[in-house]
């Protein structure tokens, strides 16, 4: 077997890489997070604390994995495995190298905004079928806030898809080896990586999990494994709009010969990881209609004119 | 428009900066195991009775620590010897129970009960949080080295009289007719 | 291929019944959003990528989405449950069911006098398209009215 897209090697070493990537970045968080508020972070497991996750995972998986009596059981079984499933989904198109990948598909783009949008299923059933006051209106908030930013994502990603004439990812990086589309596209870009945080609800969107206000929303009543893989599944919603904002706007894999496709594309991805969680370190949380209306007023139209503006570039220079 | 992009983007970015350029300022931690901190000599930690320079134990069981104690962990039994002096027959704190507040030795009338810097108390058996009195006696004079109750205090006691006490004049005989 | 799309069809059809027979709303619409999801997986092994693809992101993604949200908002409890499981018995359905088995044996009648050989042929993106602002641009264009007269009306009802 070698390395190719598709091949069983190259699924599963993606699989694995993704899954492990995104449960050390509990431990990266936490120790940005802390270089970031002049403290040390957790540095007591392992070397530099690197087995922490070891350790959280083992905490997590041996604890008690208790379902309410009130709650809806089969939405709260289903819900953490909808949201795991789909972001797994969601890398399967994503281009991290050449010949690394799980699907060269033609509908690559599309396919990630579905997978966002059946993403919101989790939050949803998570917060409706727990049955908790809480549970309920952070599902709510999740919903609107994941629905609306949906909007200004797939339009801001038109712009690339413009620019390319292609809903291949894979497509899209080559088309970037004259220059990376965050210049043509810088407004689109911004307006990516805000609905980008908003979708996978981290800081400073984390208002469906607002923990000050509304105890962590929809997976209050989450415990062991089950709240675990919502935590997984939002360091892996993080990894994957990391991977996007790379692969769309800074060029994927691409990048000068010294270093291999894959580490360029390893490096971009945590740059822009690593700026999420400065985000989170320092911009406070908006109030809930705040969101709202910087979305629909500000961003709706804003993305929708620099798509237009795109669109009558390319048409005026064709 | 100009306010607005101020508000929303040049003010973060400004956040985003001055909060990544505290990547370049030292970590406050103290890394307690391996670095001890320093504790303050005032520290309101572990409790202990002291004793007075001569080296007999300072506490007189006078139970103002009990009567002071704001969660009752203290518990004590007075005796006396056989020059008349009185002291403490069980001293016991319940350190699980105690919060350190120093009300004891604000209190104590003769410096016996003190409170050191020493925090590290935790113990695996609950049992043994309860400190008897061998436990907290200590050989040392405490924070105040000279003190020695017996030698100021106005009250005779057996090997010395009244009046025979530091600082102290003899008491007036209130019968005789000089001044 | 072919193995995909008998498996997809009979997923959707298995779901479909699901949601008829469910007397918990919101387990019915997570068979619905499944019976959806299958019949996407059905286009696109058929060769629909794209139509797959809006499938997934219009009905199951958006649509569906809003009804669930609804729901949410509803508040529906025990007593829901029990009234939809009271209309199960069997004086109600029989009657219909019987009917829609006729139609469905006629229906199945009439397909099978045809051979179908089932031949997926891509349609990409850019043929769609290309057909949409081709030849039924008055179509989109009546739609996109449609859908704009949808939003003043959502407008003016949340003005009021």
């Amino acid at each position: 077997m070698t390395f190719e897209v598709g091949s069983g090697l190259s699924i599963g070493a993606i699989l694995v890489t993704v899954i492990i990537v995104a449960a050390m970045l509990i431990w990266v968080e936490r120790r940005l997070l802390s270089l970031w508020q002049e403290r040390l972070g957790p540095n007591r497991v392992g070397y530099f604390g690197l087995l922490q996750v070891v350790a959280d995972m083992i905490k997590i998986f041996t604890k008690e994995d208790w379902i309410p009596p009130f709650a809806d059981k089969f939405s709260f079984v289903l819900a953490p495995g909808i949201i795991m499933g789909v972001i797994l989904l969601s890398f399967s198109v994503i281009p991290f190298a050449p010949g690394v990948g799980v699907v060269d598909s033609n509908i690559g783009v599309l396919f990630i905004l579905a997978m966002a949008s059946l993403g919101a299923y989790s939050v949803m059933l998570g917060g409706l079928s727990s049955n908790n006051k809480y549970a309920l209106l952070g599902a709510l908030r999740a919903t609107a806030q994941m629905i609306s930013y949906e909007v200004f994502m797939g339009i801001s990603m038109l712009g690339v898809v413009a620019l390319t004439g292609s809903f291949n990812l894979r497509e899209i990086v080559l088309a970037q080896s004259d220059g990376w589309y965050v210049i043509p596209q810088f407004v689109g870009f911004v307006i990516f990586l805000i609905a980008g945080i908003a979708e996978s609800h981290r800081l400073p969107f984390d208002i469906p999990e607002a923990e000050q206000e509304i105890c962590s929303g929809y997976h209050t009543e989450y415990s062991g494994m089950k709240f675990g893989m919502f935590f997984v599944g939002e360091y892996l919603g993080l990894v994957l709009i990391a991977s996007l904002i790379t692969v769309l706007f800074f060029g994927g894999w691409l990048g000068p010969a010294f270093l291999p496709p894959i580490v360029w594309f390893s490096i971009k991805v945590f740059g822009f990881i690593a700026f999420f969680i400065l985000l989170r370190a320092a911009v406070p949380r908006p109030r809930y209609d705040q969101l709202m209306s910087y979305g629909w007023l500000f961003l709706l139209p804003v993305s929708l004119i620099n798509l237009l503006v795109t669109g009558a570039i390319i048409l005026s220079i064709q | 428009m100009y306010n607005l992009i101020k508000d929303t983007l040049i003010s973060q970015v400004v956040t985003l900066w001055q909060v990544m350029m505290h990547m370049f300022v030292k970590a406050d931690t103290v890394e307690y195991p391996e670095e001890m901190p320093y504790m303050f000599p005032r520290w309101r930690g572990r409790i202990i009775l002291s004793r007075d320079p001569d080296g007999e134990e300072r506490c007189v069981a006078c139970n103002l620590c009990a009567v002071a104690c704001p969660v009752d962990c203290i518990a004590l039994q007075k005796t006396e010897d056989e020059e008349g002096r009185w002291y403490p027959e069980f001293f016991r704190i319940n350190f699980s129970r105690c919060i350190m507040c120093g009300f004891c030795e604000e209190a104590c009338p003769t410096n016996a009960i003190q409170l050191t810097p020493d925090f590290e108390m935790a113990e695996y058996v609950r049992q043994d949080m309860v400190w008897e009195k061998e436990d907290l006696l200590i050989s040392g004079t405490g924070k105040y080295h000279d003190y020695n109750f017996y030698r100021v205090a106005g009250k005779k006691i057996g090997g010395k009289d009244k009046g025979e006490a530091l600082n102290e004049a003899v008491p007036v005989n209130v019968r005789s007719l000089l001044p | 291929m072919i193995l995909l799309f008998y498996i997809a069809g009979a997923v959707a059809i298995a779901s479909t019944v699901c949601v008829i027979l469910q007397s918990n709303i919101v387990h019915a619409l997570i068979y619905l959003i499944l019976s959806l999801l299958a019949v996407a997986v059905v286009f696109y092994v058929l060769g629909a990528t794209f139509a797959a693809i809006l499938e997934a992101i219009v009905y199951a993604g958006a649509i569906m989405v809003l009804f669930l949200f609804v729901i949410m908002m509803l508040n529906l409890g025990q007593r829901s449950q029990d009234q939809e499981k009271s209309w199960m018995d069997a004086k109600a359905w029989i009657a219909p069911s019987i009917m829609a088995a006729v139609l469905l044996a006629q229906f199945l009648n009439v397909l099978s006098q045809y051979d179908y050989d089932l031949v997926p042929a891509e349609v990409g993106v850019l043929e769609v398209s290309a057909l949409l602002f081709g030849p039924y641009v008055l179509a989109v264009e009546l739609a996109s009215i449609l859908l704009l007269a949808g939003l003043v009306s959502a407008y003016h009802l949340a003005k009021k």
